[in-house]
């Protein structure tokens, strides 16, 4: 050890919260009996700039070449401390933080025993501290090239905003088109824009992009490596019709005698065997859905290739595997919009007439199943519309959460409902959530339109009549809660504001990416108040309803929030990588090759001539796999090392 | 504030927290459960009204309403907010009964006597408990028999209904398992009186049953009322009586997949089924049944309008059985009507106290000619 070890050991009040609980000036009395302090003080709040000044005065005064902070977890402030004792002079990996409140204050009631704990906490730190040894940041460069997973208005969004400064960007997006759930909606609250109208310039922009590699109809299927050196490898589907050669005239679809529902429309119309999913597709490129083309079913028909003047259909086409070479991702995967055939007692998929959301976009759509005229199953136009709010959501039963846009857009229905017919419209609601700009107004705006707003959830939708007046409606039973009656509303359509859900398929996203969901299944950002676009995974961002339920202008503001982000990574070009790695000596090192398959982040080759594994830094993530499985003890895991970690056990034990 | 305390008694509403918890403080006052309520089909029953004023502390202990529900766990099992409004007016019913602020229904008073003096609400003595079962060759339970066969107190002593408990006890002895059955020694599960708030009387009557199971060594309980069921596996363990609790119609489908029981006749009958509340809503078992009567040769299985999930109540559960409902309010009324609707000649129940229901709805009704009321057990007992 180079010079007499001086460690200095700071207690946090964090103001009440550890203060509250744990007797401060206690620990820091038992702080000064520690081995090698030389100095113990507390301060209400460390992380402040006088709490900071603090420290680095006394490592200059005092000499100090260790420090300890006893506060919260290192997550948020490790990085503040670890710069302000460098600021002062000594490495930052010469610093040590006890959580005493995350894992002490917070986690009982008991100030004694809160304590105790404390005092321990603090002893392992000062007994691990002293054998620090100082490490040196490494700096490698970030690939300003970025994939963008999922092509709804996040992802599009993020993808020009990064694309417009001149970096590539790979959008991949699995369906055969981009505009995700935004280009289903016929209108955007509150200000009513056609939703198409706004959309479809951006997407065209992005088809058109030189700084954009769009990939439809594709999936990432591996991500490796980390923050500014990712590799994904993407499937590209086979569309069976060459993209190059592909004039989008549309023959083809006209002359494909099969049929299948369109999964835009929900069922509601009908696509053929080969197709583009909506008339402004971006890639206008159509595909041949194997599932229902007769060729494949049956090996007879090819009338798309018959047809098509340029030859561009290839029955021969296979999926095409490519890899590219990324320093950031940020997946934009959108949601799935609650199917709500389980709440029985509302009738959807038993009676014609109970519709969702979703497929209400569809109807109201000038280009959708009924061109945009607002009718029942039987094409006649209805004289009384009921709107269910909160159905999947605000539910223990589905969704615990509210899903943010069911009141607004169900305020929209109101609009087009009154605008387009002349039913009576009620909005059956059990709190109106109208928090946004220009949100509270647009509902003000539809009081005055005359829609009914009755407060109660409902009960049950039934076509079993009671009266003369009820005979061939569907009837909305529930409870006026205002009035504290009961009701029974007879109306001939019933529109279901159906939840926002994770995607059936977030748990294997998540694990494709190496980030977390929470218990509502969306993704979870780094922090939510703080760090609300960046995950736990460096590199790696996430923006718009994949996240969790929201609307369009903060979907927006997410994606470019996460593409500035990115920008910030590209424009620095570098990232300092973790100095807490892995080494081997080569020595001890018997080649037995356990590390090498370990290692997950594949850091660790293998040296043929010198028969012995080796570590590279640039790739090492310092997680300490191959440190704890290495059978000859050959690996030291810097800042983790065996008598570090000793040191502090006993400090806890003591 | 201008609102009032009703009932202004500190002791009276802090009791009502300690016995009902934080139950209803989770409401955020939708009105689901007042839609659902089967109540307002008849007569107004503003139940979401009624948490309200528990959450408030303004409950009128007086209200005759706090005597209305029937326990049906509709209303809880749509509830968005977990809402357990069966045990909010259980409990506010126990401050009733134990506070003495309101006024009991003199029919339950009486029953609440019934169970206290002889262990069951018909008051009939404990030594005839047995005598259903003279004839039939059923032996007492003694330790090392396999099932104790546990029929309802009103399949026990009501004449009308031990047909039922005798269809059982038949089929058991066809399949050649091997049961007995407890006497004097075994009350009343005490279901309906806990519903009925008295707390105290429940637990005297569990904790009985309990060592008398104990004591003749029971494990495996075949039982043919849902309310049994219910209370045995969900009420009795957290009393420390952990038995192994299987409802007929779950021990038939086991018999019937192990060919321990045959069928050698057909029951060429249309057939609808009552989904109990207890077995239902309370135990999810809406398969078991339906399976049951499925496996009759010939038999045809037709549904209500409402049923599973969506069933409605026969009316009696939540100790209502023992209260006068008004003709024109009886939901038994309403559910047989619905039951004639689809064409069925026999109206098949799994629990004596739809039974006892759908029997005085029959009658009063006058449809004896053009529809039957069978437990599941008398329909199997036909065709083996």
């Amino acid at each position: 050890m180079e010079d007499k070890v001086r460690i200095g050991v700071y207690i946090c009040h964090c103001g009440a919260n550890i203060a509250d609980t744990v007797d401060i000036q206690q620990v820091v009395d038992f702080a000064k009996g520690l081995d090698s302090v030389v100095v113990a003080r507390e301060y209400k709040f460390m992380c402040s700039d006088p709490g900071q000044n603090m420290i680095k005065e006394d490592i200059k005064q005092l000499g100090l070449n260790r420090a300890v902070v006893a506060s919260c977890s290192p997550l948020m402030h490790e990085p503040t401390f670890r710069r302000a004792v460098q600021e002062a002079g000594i490495n930052p990996y010469l610093f040590e933080m006890a959580n005493i409140r995350e894992h002490c204050s917070w986690v009982t009631e008991d100030h004694e025993k809160a304590t105790e704990k404390a005092k321990r906490l603090v002893s392992a730190a000062v007994k691990r501290v002293y054998y620090h040894q100082p490490l040196e940041i490494r700096e490698i460069p970030v690939n300003p090239n970025t994939l963008i997973v999922g092509g709804g208005i996040a992802g599009i969004q993020a993808a020009l905003e990064i694309a417009d400064s001149e970096h590539k960007v790979y959008l991949v997006e699995r369906d055969p088109s981009i505009g995700g759930h935004m280009i289903q909606f016929d209108k955007t609250f509150p200000t009513l824009d056609c939703s198409a109208c706004i959309l479809t310039p951006k997407m065209t922009a992005v088809g058109a992009h030189p700084y954009i590699e769009l990939m439809t109809y594709s999936e990432v299927e591996e991500i490796s490596g980390f923050i500014g050196n990712f590799k994904a490898r993407i499937r590209k589907k086979a569309r069976f019709v060459d993209e190059s050669k592909c004039t989008s005239c549309g023959v083809c679809q006209e002359k494909c005698p099969w049929k299948a529902d369109s999964e835009f429309d929900l069922g509601l119309s009908k696509r053929k065997a080969i197709y583009t999913p909506f008339a402004q597709a971006v890639p206008n490129i159509p595909v041949i859905d194997k599932e229902y083309c007769a060729y494949f079913l049956k090996g007879t028909c090819r009338a798309c290739e018959k047809f098509c003047e340029v030859g561009a259909i290839d029955f021969e086409q296979v999926d095409q595997v490519i890899e590219v070479d990324i320093g950031n991702i940020i997946i934009t995967t959108g949601y799935d919009a609650f199917d709500p055939t389980p709440i029985t007692q509302y009738g959807y998929g038993r009676f014609d007439n109970v519709v969702t959301g979703l497929e209400f976009e569809r109807i109201c759509n000038a280009v959708g199943p009924t061109s945009g005229k607002i009718v029942l199953k039987d094409s006649s136009e209805p004289k009384s519309i009921a709107i269910i709010h909160c159905v999947g959501s605000r539910d223990e039963n589905y969704h615990e959460y509210c899903s943010r846009v069911c009141c607004m857009y169900a305020l929209k229905y109101s609009h087009l409902i009154k605008e387009r017919t002349d039913a009576e419209v009620y909005q059956m609601y059990i709190d109106m959530r109208c928090f946004g700009k220009g949100y509270e107004e647009f509902y003000k705006r539809l009081s005055e339109e005359g829609v009914t707003f009755i407060r109660g959830k409902v009960a049950e939708v039934t076509d079993r009549a009671i009266n003369e007046d009820e005979k061939g409606k569907l009837i909305v039973c529930g409870e006026d809660t205002l009035l504290g009656t009961t009701m029974r509303v007879p109306v001939d359509m019933v529109i279901l504001c159906i939840a926002l859900e994770a995607r059936s398929d977030a748990k294997e996203v998540a694990k494709l990416f190496s980030i977390s969901q929470g218990a509502d299944g969306f993704f979870i950002e780094r922090h939510p108040k703080l760090d609300p676009v960046a995950t736990m995974t460096d590199g790696i961002f996430v923006a718009g309803c994949c996240q969790g339920p929201k609307d369009i202008p903060d979907t927006v503001a997410q994606a470019s929030a996460a593409a500035t982000r990115v920008l910030a990574l590209i424009s620095k070009g570098k990232v300092e990588m973790e100095a807490a790695t892995a080494v081997i000596d080569e020595e001890k090192c018997s080649g037995c090759q356990i590390c090498n398959l370990l290692c997950p982040y594949s850091a660790i080759s293998f040296i043929e001539d010198k028969e012995v594994s080796r570590v590279n830094e640039a790739l090492c993530k310092g997680c300490g796999t191959c440190a704890a499985a290495c059978p000859s003890g050959a690996i030291t895991h810097k800042h983790f090392t065996t008598e570090e970690i000793m040191a502090e056990i006993e400090g806890v034990l003591a | 504030m201008v609102v009032q305390t009703v009932s202004p008694s500190p002791e009276t509403l802090d009791f009502m927290k300690e016995v009902g918890g934080e139950k209803f403080e989770l409401c955020y006052q939708c009105g689901l459960c007042t839609g659902t309520c089967p109540w307002n089909r008849v007569r107004s029953f503003m139940l979401r009204k009624l948490i309200h004023q528990a959450q408030l502390g303004l409950v009128d202990f007086e209200d005759e309403d706090l005597w209305t529900c029937v326990g049906c766990k509709a209303c809880v099992d749509r509830c968005p907010r977990g809402v357990e409004v069966v045990d909010i007016m259980r409990d506010l019913r126990r401050v009733i009964v134990e506070a003495g602020v309101g006024k009991v229904p003199d029919s339950l008073r009486l029953v609440a006597k019934n169970f206290a003096a002889v262990g069951n609400p018909l008051g009939e003595p404990r030594e005839t408990r047995p005598d259903w079962a003279k004839d039939l060759g059923v032996k007492t339970y003694t330790k090392g028999t396999e099932i104790l066969y546990f029929p309802c107190c009103i399949q026990t002593y009501d004449p009308s209904i031990q047909r039922v408990a005798r269809a059982a006890a038949n089929i058991l002895n066809k399949a050649d398992v091997d049961f007995g059955i407890l006497g004097a020694e075994v009350s009343c599960c005490g279901e309906s009186i806990r519903k009925s708030g008295s707390e105290s009387v429940f637990q005297s009557l569990a904790r009985n049953n309990i060592e008398a199971f104990t004591k003749a060594g029971v494990n495996k309980i075949v039982v043919t009322s849902p309310h049994c069921y219910h209370t045995f596996m969900q009420e009795y363990p957290e009393l420390g009586g952990n038995f192994e609790v299987i409802h007929l119609s779950q021990y038939l489908n086991e018999l019937i997949n192990e060919g321990r029981l045959k069928f050698t006749k057909e029951l060429n009958k249309k057939v609808t089924y009552q989904d109990s509340c207890c077995l239902g809503r309370y135990a999810g078992m809406y398969d078991e049944p339906r399976q049951t009567l499925k496996s009759i040769p010939g038999l045809e299985l037709l549904e209500m309008w409402e049923y599973r999930e969506n069933s409605l109540c026969c009316g009696g559960c939540a100790g209502r059985l023992w209260m006068e409902t008004k003709k024109g309010e009886r939901f038994s009324d309403l559910r047989l009507e619905q039951a004639l609707e689809t064409g069925a000649s026999i109206l098949a129940v799994a629990c004596p106290y739809c039974m006892l229901n759908f029997e005085d709805s029959v009658l009063t009704s006058d449809k004896g000619d053009v529809i039957e009321i069978r437990d599941i057990a008398e329909l199997v007992q036909e065709v083996i």
